[in-house]
């Protein structure tokens, strides 16, 4: 029963990471339909100007938020850039332009900073948490930003006019239109958004597994589990969608014999195939309505 | 004086097929005007080239403004509501989420909340409604909704596309006079196109009709509504 404690907690800590990934994939989902296989690249390229601010002396809590600004005006950039003017093309030639995207980054990441992994700092320290040996206080610190991360997002999204038209945006574009709003700048907003978010993900994950331009390959996938099981259509579905997987994750690693850490990143592939059969709209998506 | 909307030699586009041929009309401020139509005539084409929602040539002035070049939410912003064919509501949001969004480009917080009451007083049904999920209401009270969002604006002119499509002849009734008041006190100049042209005709003070693209009509409404071809093609006696 201990061990199961223990793994369940264990799950629930890095699941806050994939809660944080899938937000930001479902962002952009809401936005344009599509899931951004670059989110991981953008994300860990954030965290790499966080960290090089902070290699310039730029103290922690500065280089945070100066990363979180960098990395909306890059999303929204990137939209406008690249996406904006495929708006209208075929899925395969937004895929391609994905892609494109993810070889870009990651390789412009790796001529900039190299391959070699580097240590990013934590700002809640690693002691164990309220004295527990289960998590650390970075976990907990990790849960904490990912919870007051939803609880801003609600309320920005049920609350706030600008809020309210991105909904509007993403679920009726031509009604919204007709209301005045500009719904091409509601989708920029959407991609500004998801890459903050994206990096504050990078930013939580990178003093656990160190930072390099791959780290973010499994975490995204992860996080696109979380993101398909939860629902791609709900912030909050997305969350608990991530804990989910974290747990999962953990179970499967301990209790299932010659799962191991191999086999972690197919399982996780798995989970995404069998929700997509069994629950196409995952645990608290809107179930999705083709309109003929 | 000339009109508020000026329609000039108006072409549209599906692709390769062309709908509108050519088509004109004006719309005098203050006005509650009417297009009939048959099925496929090519009544919604027409308002959907006003708010630039299918390419099309020709020139369509808005007190003055040439509308050609913008894009649809910069013509709303001018203050032109348009309800869509099929009501567009936000079916997934709240009929109060439906009305703020209606008014979603003012400024003005304090008037949006009295016109949302004030929408309650036209339509007390969204009142009692108003938490609910808009995709829950019956098509009259969507329909409702969809003059109420349009309102938020404060628009000068309002564009309704066969508001009585599917509705109860009761609920016809209503919303029409509804209509008529709105564009009395409120001095919203109106455009309403029809296929159900009776009543349209009845509260309409010009009328024209459209065929196959084309306006092969233009009067008063009681003219219209006296003419003989139009009595055989539209109101059936
Ligand atoms: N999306 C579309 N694609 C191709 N043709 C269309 C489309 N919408 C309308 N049309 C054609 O344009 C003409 C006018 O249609 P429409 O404006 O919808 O008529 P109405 O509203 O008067 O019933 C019709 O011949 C119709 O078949
Ligand atoms: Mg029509």
């Amino acid at each position: 029963m201990e061990l199961f404690t223990n793994q369940v907690l264990a799950g629930i800590a890095t699941g806050a990471i994939y809660a944080c990934m899938a937000l930001a994939v479902v962002m952009i989902y809401q936005a344009i339909d599509h899931l951004n296989f670059a989110q991981g690249e953008m994300a860990m390229f954030s965290t790499f100007i966080a960290w090089q601010l902070m290699q310039w002396g730029v103290p922690y809590w500065g280089a945070f938020l100066l990363t979180l600004a960098f990395s909306f005006a890059g999303g929204i950039a990137i939209e406008r850039l690249l996406f904006k003017p495929l708006a209208k093309a075929p899925i395969l030639t937004n895929v391609a332009g994905f892609i494109a995207l993810y070889a870009i980054i990651n390789s412009f990441a790796g001529l900039i900073w190299d391959f070699t992994i580097k240590q990013f700092p934590t700002p809640f320290g690693s002691s164990p948490f309220l004295g527990s040996q289960l998590i650390s206080t970075h976990q907990a610190g990790m849960i904490g930003v990912t919870m007051i991360l939803l609880v801003l997002l609600f309320f920005f999204f049920r609350f706030t006019r600008i809020g309210l038209a991105m909904r509007a945006a993403a679920a009726m574009p031509e009604s919204a239109r007709l209301v005045g709003i500009n719904t091409s700048w509601m989708i920029a907003l959407g991609w500004g958004m998801a890459a903050a978010i994206g990096s504050i993900a990078g930013m939580m994950i990178a003093p656990v597994v160190f930072l390099e331009p791959n780290m973010m390959l499994g975490v995204l996938i992860y996080g696109f589990a979380a993101a398909v099981l939860g629902g791609l259509t709900s912030p909050f579905g997305a969350v608990v969608g991530g804990f989910l997987v974290g747990i999962f994750e953990n179970l499967a690693g301990t209790y299932i014999p010659g799962i191991g850490n191999e086999l972690k990143l197919p399982i996780a592939l798995a989970l995404i195939i069998v929700v997509l059969v069994v629950k196409p709209a995952g645990l608290f998506g809107r179930p999705i309505v083709k309109r003929v | 004086m000339t009109a508020m909307l000026n329609v000039r030699d108006l072409r549209a586009y599906y692709g390769q097929v062309q709908a509108l041929h050519g088509l004109e009309f004006d719309l005098n401020e203050g006005s509650l005007t009417t297009l009939l139509g048959a099925n496929g005539a090519g009544k919604t084409t027409t308002l959907r080239a006003i708010c630039n929602m299918v390419r099309s040539t020709g020139s369509i002035e808005f007190e003055g403004k040439p509308l050609s070049g913008r894009s649809t939410e910069n013509i709303v912003r001018l203050g032109i509501a348009h309800v869509p064919q099929g009501r567009g509501t936000f079916t997934t949001m709240t009929v109060e989420e439906n009305l703020q969004l209606g008014a979603i480009t003012r400024k003005d917080s304090a008037a949006i909340v009295s016109d949302i009451e004030r929408m309650y007083d036209h339509f007390p049904v969204l009142k009692q409604r108003h938490t609910q999920q808009a995709g829950t209401l019956s098509g009259g009270e969507q329909q409702m909704l969809a003059v109420a969002r349009a309102l938020m604006l404060r628009p000068r002119l309002m564009l309704l596309d066969e508001p009585s499509f599917g509705l109860a002849p009761l609920i016809v009734r209503d919303l029409f006079r509804i209509l008529s008041k709105i564009n009395r006190e409120d001095k919203v100049s109106i455009l309403v196109v029809e296929q159900n042209a009776q009543l349209a005709l009845e509260l309409a003070d010009k009328a024209y009709v459209i065929e196959t693209g084309r306006i092969v009509m233009s009067g008063s409404a009681s003219e219209i509504a006296n003419n003989e071809d139009v009595r055989k093609s539209y109101l059936g006696y």
